[in-house]
């Protein structure tokens, strides 16, 4: 932290940067969240809707059997995988963004 | 089953190896853990691996060890939604919650509460709800405890194991505090995988594997499509490759509807509401609402147990542990893992169950299904011998490690909420560290307390449905209170409050009517102490819709809490603290930015320092 007090006019300090920042990682999250919601609240509705598909046997399980307890798992870290190399990555363009408004301000 | 009276000394040994290297390890850490902060967050300076199978350890509780495996055996398919939510709701806490929070920088909870409306109000209330939770998630671990004693040692009374296994960690907490918990959380857990998935193997290289077990319980479609199939409860030799099964007693779910969706966990309550009809409404009846009540009932333990992941106390504290929020990112990933390959393998237990030991149907309380992980390998012993004993013993072993791990980050982080919150900022501000660190053990021993004394009411009700109805009231308390104050400027103290308080106290209250209704059924000492609650019990009868929506709260409770969030901010705009945008900022850009220590700088400066 530098010794000079904070400025608070600068960009960083701006409501849009603030709006665009909250903007963008919900998305991210709400994007993520959904492909998840789909398959979690799907499921349910397969089973009230299609029963005998859902119950045909796959290698002894049945296939609802199968998708929710073996293969949902996989699922989810794949969506999770996705979701943190994402926000790492908004993150380093949130810093740059961040640098780069600063700068346009002063100049 | 070991014959009654005696007991097995090699599960004995390994319970003990365990239970030892606990206390050990718990007095080891005890001498290098010596400031406040040691004590309360691990010094912030825990690894990804580390922290990763600490989480983990302290997550994977004696429900997920015992819990699943015995509902899945009693109730089949509807029970693996508990195991893939407990799973998936850290994907919620991970997208919406895990990043700010760890952003924000408090130690707790309450810190949160406080430091986002600026009220220290809000921390009392904050606190009170750590509290609530935290006791009843700690009744199905104190289950899980006596169940395995009374296992271990038969004849031994319910309530001793309890109190034992209670007095135990409370004294390893007392001496070591979280420090010493990381690393013994995280060494759990590798305990709890291995013991879990050993015997799985072995397991079903002598029986079968996962899914021809399966593949015995015929379903609905299967008895149509066939029609020699007899649906007799007659060991069946129908396949040659099949696993031979045992026959079922009476009192065992029926094989089509057990291995369907939809059936005896959620359509409990439509069901004893169709016996109180006359014989001929009552196809009628079932036909009618059984499906569609019992998908409600799924859809909110949905909403329960993935909303109710990301309120949990003792698991939201752990993000503070990491260095940064890259390295609490990474230890989430992580979590994930570890926990998902974890809940592959108890429903493979509570399939060997039903198909191997279906006697554990006849009995209740400990001597019920919930015991089915530690019964199942002996099984072993008529061909192998001594292979039997010692896999017992290893997940004896296991379940040790499972409620031990799970009741001492609870025990740490309600002590943490009394001695930090109630005695350092609200009893005594001016009190000393050592003072607090004094007062950290007499109030780990007065909750230890607690917990044994509520541990002891609860044999009859069923350790994973406990932990589901723990997981609701978070997801309508803390769930909320956390998305919404990350994510919406809008929000007062006034609006959270309000909202946390009715949705929490609503689901608490609904699900305590349903357990209190439920041990009054009860045929032993339970059933005469809330035998005042029996009248409950024909009234869900008549209302089944309302039997469900108490007993799974999380489907009206939680858009309440969030509506009336919504709803009381708007009325008190005028209380938004004044520098919300600011709040904001440090709640949601990069660390790297450098806002949090310009916002503590600020605060300081304000405050008067």
């Amino acid at each position: 932290m530098s010794d000079t007090p904070p400025d608070h006019t600068d960009f960083i300090h701006s409501e849009e940067f603030l709006h665009g920042l909250m903007k963008r990682q919900l998305k991210l999250s709400i994007t993520c969240a959904a492909a998840f919601l789909i398959v979690l609240i799907g499921l349910p509705l397969a089973n009230y809707m299609a029963p005998e598909f859902m119950a045909q046997r796959v290698g002894g399980f049945t296939l609802t059997w199968l998708v929710l307890g073996v293969l949902f798992f996989p699922f989810v870290w794949i969506i999770a995988r996705l979701f943190i190399t994402r926000s790492m990555a908004l993150e380093e363009a949130e810093v740059h963004l961040a640098a780069e408004g600063n700068r346009n301000r002063k100049s | 089953m070991p014959a009654t009276g005696s007991f097995d000394y090699y599960i004995l040994a390994f319970s003990a190896i365990t239970v030892i290297v606990t206390i050990w390890m718990g007095f080891r850490s005890a001498k290098t853990s010596k400031s406040a902060s040691d004590f309360f967050v691990a010094g912030r300076s825990v690894s990804v691996g580390w922290n990763a199978s600490a989480i983990s350890g302290e997550y994977l509780s004696a429900a997920s060890f015992m819990g699943i495996a015995g509902m899945v055996m009693l109730s089949g398919y509807d029970a693996l939604w508990y195991p893939v939510c407990y799973a998936c709701g850290y994907l919620f806490l991970l997208l919406f919650i895990a990043g700010p929070l760890r952003r924000f920088g408090a130690y707790t909870i309450p810190d949160f509460a406080e430091g986002r409306y600026d009220s220290p109000v809000f921390r009392k209330i904050a606190v009170c709800f750590v509290l609530f939770i935290g006791f009843f998630y700690t009744m199905p671990q104190m289950k899980g405890a006596g169940t395995t004693l009374a296992y271990i040692f038969p004849g031994l009374p319910y309530w001793v194991g309890v109190a034992v296994v209670g007095a135990v960690i409370t004294l390893n907490v007392a001496l070591g505090g979280m420090k010493g918990i990381t690393l013994v959380q995280a060494v759990q857990y590798w305990i709890k995988m291995f013991a879990i998935s050993v015997p799985v193997f072995v397991l079903m290289a002598v029986y079968g594997g996962y899914g021809s077990n399966l593949s015995v319980n015929k379903s609905a479609a299967d008895a149509a499509r066939p029609a020699a199939i007899e649906q007799s409860a007659a060991p069946s030799t129908m396949d040659a490759a099949a696993p031979v099964r045992s026959a079922l007693p009476d009192k065992a779910p029926k094989d089509e509807s057990w291995i369907a969706p939809f059936g005896p966990l959620t359509t409990k309550a439509v069901k004893s509401a169709a016996e109180a009809l006359p014989e001929a409404n009552r196809a009628a009846y079932l036909a009618e609402y059984q499906k569609p009540y019992s998908l409600l009932y799924t859809f909110s333990l949905i909403v329960a147990l993935v909303c109710g992941t990301a309120g949990l106390p003792h698991i939201l504290v752990r993000f503070y542990t990491n260095p940064d929020g890259v390295a609490a990112k990474k230890t989430t990933m992580w979590v994930m893992i570890l926990i998902g390959v974890f809940y592959v393998f108890p429903p493979v237990f509570g399939v060997l169950g039903r198909n191997f030991l279906p006697e554990l149907y006849s009995a209740t309380g400990s001597k019920g299904p919930d015991k089915v992980v530690l019964e199942l390998p002996t099984l072993i012993r008529q061909k192998y011998g001594v292979l039997g004993s010692i896999l017992s013993g290893i997940t004896c072993a296991g379940a040790f490690a499972a409620f031990m791990s799970t009741f001492s980050g609870l025990l740490v982080s309600m002590t943490g909420a009394l001695a930090h919150d109630v005695y350092g900022r609200m009893l005594r501000p001016q009190s000393t560290a050592a003072e607090r660190m004094k007062m950290f053990k007499w109030c780990a021993v007065l909750i230890g307390g607690v917990s044994v004394i509520l541990g002891a009411l609860v044999e009859p009700l069923e350790i994973n449905f406990m932990v589901g109805q723990a997981f609701a009231i978070a997801a309508a308390s803390y769930f909320p209170l956390l998305f919404m104050s990350v994510w919406w400027r809008g929000m007062t103290m006034k609006g959270a409050a309000t909202g946390m308080l009715t949705g929490g106290l609503c689901a608490l209250f609904a699900a305590a009517m349903v357990n209190v209704s439920t041990l009054a059924q009860d045929k032993g000492v339970m059933g005469k102490l809330f035998s005042g609650f029996n009248p409950m019990n024909t009234f869900w009868k008549e209302h089944p819709l309302l039997r469900i929506l108490c007993e799974q709260p999380a489907i009206w409770s939680v858009p309440l809490s969030i509506g009336l969030m919504i709803i009381v901010s708007k009325a008190t705009r005028r209380t938004i603290p004044a520098d919300i945008r600011m709040k904001m900022l440090v709640l949601h850009a990069p660390e790297k930015l450098g806002l949090k220590q310009e916002y503590i700088q600020e605060h300081q400066a304000g405050a008067g320092h």
